[in-house]
């Protein structure tokens, strides 16, 4: 009644190492998303799962199918792709969204639009907010 | 050719996933077609921008070159996080001028950027072409620029450009 | 034997990714602001959908599959959503 008693002993490690990969990972991510500080750092943490995370159980579920209906069985790789397609739309949104509510609330820890219009004109905005802040010693002094 | 099949990569493609998802049958093929043609034809009415490949055969080694470069920050991210946060760098927000213009490029970037852990896409300023990447772990700021520009930029600026 | 590793390597994926679960909802929960709220919230839902695929593993029924490619269709949907909520809803009135 159960395919599973028929496995082969090495799909069995395989389709062990590659789950608990998944598993781990994607524990990994969400342990990072509830501990790590700071909403830019969080960010990061969620796409653990959504790399190897997902790649190791989907991965894992392509042996198990494949193996017990002796042929390959690829759609579970669908999952992968769309996950792989998807995750970053998501992400740049809600950084954006997140971007912009922070610079509405003129937060210092996000890089507002004038440090960004600085930055890109390179080092001649560099030597002149240097000549701009001795230009500050001197009148103190 | 043109007219009815705008883009025949794009059908093989939703033929293969309907396949994928019904089966492998002939009475499966029909209908998977049927929709394929019809999503392609409801795409070129859209007129978006079609992708100029150059060099397709540089998309592998980009593929593979992401590859690597996913496991290897997969073991960094998961070891600062297992560390409890303790990292050798601090986190923080990074601008880079890009000189990729290619719509379809910038938009393989984004995804190759946000694929991978440690480095998050925030902002593409296209008025000034410069790209705004938060940084989990940064310790030195040269070493991830020459990492954006000479070894993803380099890549999709051969490809598409 | 296989049967014995198979089915302990699908228990302790199931549970890691519980506990998973329960940890994108904390966050979700404690917010502070909402796109940490957000940020749990698709964390939630791919943690789910991968939860469905080891379901479908450990009892070889491939219906888990359709289940879990509907749930992240929908988690990308409301995850777009909200996040546009949050750029054009509630910041600017």
């Amino acid at each position: 009644m159960n395919p599973v008693t028929d496995l082969p002993l090495w799909a069995a490690w395989l389709i062990a190492f590659f789950l608990l990969l998944g598993a781990g990972l994607t524990l990994i991510g969400s342990f990072g998303l509830f501990r790590l500080p700071g909403f830019y750092d969080r960010i990061h943490a969620p796409t653990l799962g959504t790399s190897w995370g997902t790649a190791g159980i989907v991965i894992a579920s392509v042996i198990y199918f494949s193996v017990t209906e002796s042929q390959l069985v690829l759609h579970p790789l669908l999952i992968g792709v769309f996950v792989t397609v998807t995750t970053p739309v998501t992400l740049i949104l809600l950084s954006r969204a997140a971007l912009y509510r922070d610079r509405a609330e003129n937060n210092p820890d996000v890089p507002s639009l004038q440090l960004l219009e600085n930055t890109s004109q390179e080092s001649g905005s560099k030597t002149d907010s240097v000549t701009v802040h001795e230009s500050i010693g001197t009148a103190k002094e | 050719m043109n007219r009815l099949f705008p883009y025949p990569f794009l059908v093989v493609l939703l033929v293969i996933t309907w396949l994928m998802l019904a089966g492998f049958s002939v009475g499966q093929f029909l209908p998977g077609t049927l929709t394929a043609i019809m999503a392609a034809w409801g795409l070129a009415a859209l007129h978006p921008v079609k992708p100029r490949f150059q060099r397709r055969d540089l998309l592998f080694k980009l593929a593979a070159v992401v590859f690597y470069d996913i496991i290897r920050s997969n073991i960094a991210v998961a070891g600062i996080i297992l560390r409890g946060g303790k990292k050798a760098g601090v986190s923080s927000f990074i601008t880079i001028p890009l000189d990729l213009r290619d719509p379809t490029g910038l938009a393989i970037l984004a995804v190759i950027i946000t694929g991978t852990p440690g480095t998050a896409w925030i902002d593409y300023n296209s008025a000034r072409s410069t790209l705004t990447l938060h940084v989990f772990d940064l310790v030195d700021e040269a070493a991830w620029l020459d990492l954006i520009k000479n070894r993803y930029e380099y890549l999709l600026r051969e490809i598409f450009e | 034997m296989s049967a014995i590793i198979f089915f302990w390597s699908v228990t302790v994926a199931q549970t890691a990714l519980g506990i998973a679960m329960v940890l994108a909802f904390a966050r979700m929960i404690r917010g502070p602001r909402a796109q940490d709220r957000v940020l749990g919230l698709d964390a939630l839902y791919s943690n789910a959908m991968l939860l469905m695929l080891v379901f479908g593993i450990g009892t070889g029924n491939s219906l888990y599959f359709e289940i879990s490619l509907i749930m992240s269709a929908l988690g990308f949907v409301a995850t777009v959503a909200l996040a546009k909520f949050l750029m054009r809803g509630e910041v600017i009135e």
